[in-house]
């Protein structure tokens, strides 16, 4: 299978499991009879509304090429880091840090993972951020909580920014003696993370009975868990011929993701209550905030970056 | 719509988000005073963003003309906003300072007020100035719509040039009722408080 056939039959397959999303849900809807189903059904149909709007940017994203693909996730990440500090307090004195992981570290973040490649990318925010964004705060002259505040600003720096940008590093990937595009891959890895996140929430609908963290995420279930999980694993293993992998090695990055990815929902989730929030936003319909669709994404992205890179590469 | 005017919408949008949340009324084309807690510079555009399009066409932010009245940003504040601007210092004790605004109301249009006069510094607004009793005493038809408007203290501190993009909201509270034999300060208390109130809302 050469490189277009593989993207046409990538983009025909989301598209027609889109297509049949939506006529199920349309479906259900009508048939709903009680208001908790059709709560349920609702939330469903918001899903696939949403990922039709992320199918609308990610086509055009990829079309053209690691500039917009970049691009994209740099407005992203915007997007991710805005949602995590507007529910974080901070204080007047950390408005230059703010400013410097706004308009600075994002941008350069993405810039080095166009310009220099991996060596810059991957310890620019761990080594040089993270030791001047406290230096930036001490300039303030507020040492009220100085510690808790960096320590707030550097965690969302660091998912928001360092972690997301880990999905469109896969671009940077070569690998000898495979014909396709490391594009492929980072389809590869947001289709195994969302279709674990909406099997996780289907199969916990239909079979959940113990909850796996109550107080943490209500929705999650053992049941969910695994019957989504497993699902999302098979699946992902079906889907090697996008990535270098054979049909094993598929299973198990695809496995490998599906447990980053529930500890990202479960991690990010435990951030947000601990902050009083249900939502990280409003943003998208039904999904709550551009972090509560991504937070399973910032935890996959770099591990399966990283499994790839030096396994494969 | 003036194209320089959706250029700073959306700009304005990009960076403070300026969501609305009519919490208390709807967006409809009645004529009102907008009068909101004063944090930063951005607050006047934010809260005119937030308005929809038909309705901030007729509706005329209040601005102070010593910040507002000279280069670049009276351009913003006549040509872009179409603000009425009022003299805070007031050199001239003959004239009445909110003579502009009761022109403006007198035509049918809406105006955003600040009525603490001044930036503050915290989430909560200061004690109110008396010239929203006075327009509301001239004026007893027009609405007096209470906004909240949360996170840009956070947004843009005093002194800084370029916001922090956070989401910020701006919620439309319920318009204030009348109640006969109020004080003017009972007035401007009740005023305040209502804006207190909003600043509580549930997102």
């Amino acid at each position: 299978m050469n490189v277009d056939t593989r993207w046409l039959t990538v983009l025909g397959g989301i598209l027609s499991l889109l297509v049949v999303a939506s006529v199920i849900g349309t479906l259900l809807k009508a048939r709903a009879t009680t208001e908790a189903k059709r709560a349920v059904i609702d939330n469903l149909n918001a899903r696939t509304k949403a990922w039709w709007v992320m199918v609308a940017f990610l086509v055009p994203a990829f079309a053209l090429g690691w500039v917009g693909t970049l691009t994209l996730f740099a407005f992203t990440s915007f997007f991710a880091l805005r949602e995590f500090i507007t529910l974080t307090p901070t204080r007047p004195g950390d408005y230059l840090s703010l400013v410097l992981s706004f308009f600075v570290l994002l941008p350069a973040q993405y810039i080095f993972i166009g310009v220099y490649g991996y060596g810059m990318f991957a310890i620019f925010i761990p080594v040089y951020a993270f030791l001047l964004l406290p230096a930036v705060a001490a300039f303030a002259a507020d040492t009220e909580d100085f510690l808790t505040r960096c320590a707030k600003i550097q965690w969302g720096v660091m998912i928001c920014i360092y972690c997301i940008s880990h999905a469109p590093a896969l671009l940077l990937l070569e690998f000898p003696g495979w014909d396709g595009s490391p594009a492929l891959l980072v389809i590869y890895m947001l289709l195994i993370v969302q279709l674990s996140d909406v099997l996780q929430y289907v199969f916990g609908k239909l079979f959940g009975r113990t909850k796996l963290a109550p107080q943490v995420s209500p929705s999650k279930t053992v049941e969910g868990l695994i019957g989504g999980g497993v699902s999302a694993t098979l699946i992902g293993g079906l889907l090697w011929p996008l990535t270098p992998f054979t049909w094993q090695q598929s299973l198990v990055m695809a496995f490998v993701i599906v447990v980053m990815g529930f500890l990202g929902g479960l991690t990010l989730s435990a951030v947000k209550r601990g902050l009083g929030a249900k939502d990280w936003g409003v943003m998208i319909e039904g999904h709550g905030g551009m972090l509560d669709r991504l937070d399973s994404v910032s935890f996959a992205a770099p591990v399966f970056f990283h499994l790839t890179r030096f396994f494969f590469t | 719509m003036r194209p320089s005017a959706s250029a700073l919408v959306g700009l304005v949008q990009l960076l403070v988000g300026a969501y609305p949340r009519w919490v208390g009324c709807a967006p409809e084309p009645r004529q009102r005073i907008y009068f909101a807690n004063h944090t930063s510079h951005v607050d006047t555009i934010a809260l005119w963003a937030a308005l929809p399009r038909q309705l901030r066409e007729r509706t005329h932010p209040v601005a102070a003309r010593d910040y507002w009245g000279t280069g670049f940003r009276r351009y913003i504040a006549t040509k872009t906003l179409r603000a009425v601007l009022i003299d805070r210092t007031r050199e001239d004790k003959t004239t009445d300072p909110l003579e502009p605004l009761l022109r403006v109301l007198a035509e049918g249009e809406s105006l955003i007020l600040f009525p603490e006069g001044t930036r503050g510094p915290g989430a909560l607004p200061g004690p109110f100035k008396s010239g929203l009793y006075r327009l509301a005493q001239a004026m007893p038809r027009v609405e007096l719509v209470p906004v909240y408007l949360e996170n840009l203290h956070r947004s843009l501190p005093r002194g800084a040039f370029l916001p922090i993009p956070l989401t910020c909201t701006v919620r439309f509270g319920a318009p204030l009722g009348t109640v006969a034999g109020e004080t003017k300060e009972a007035f401007l208390e009740r005023a305040r408080a209502e804006v207190v109130k909003l600043s509580a809302a549930p997102q």
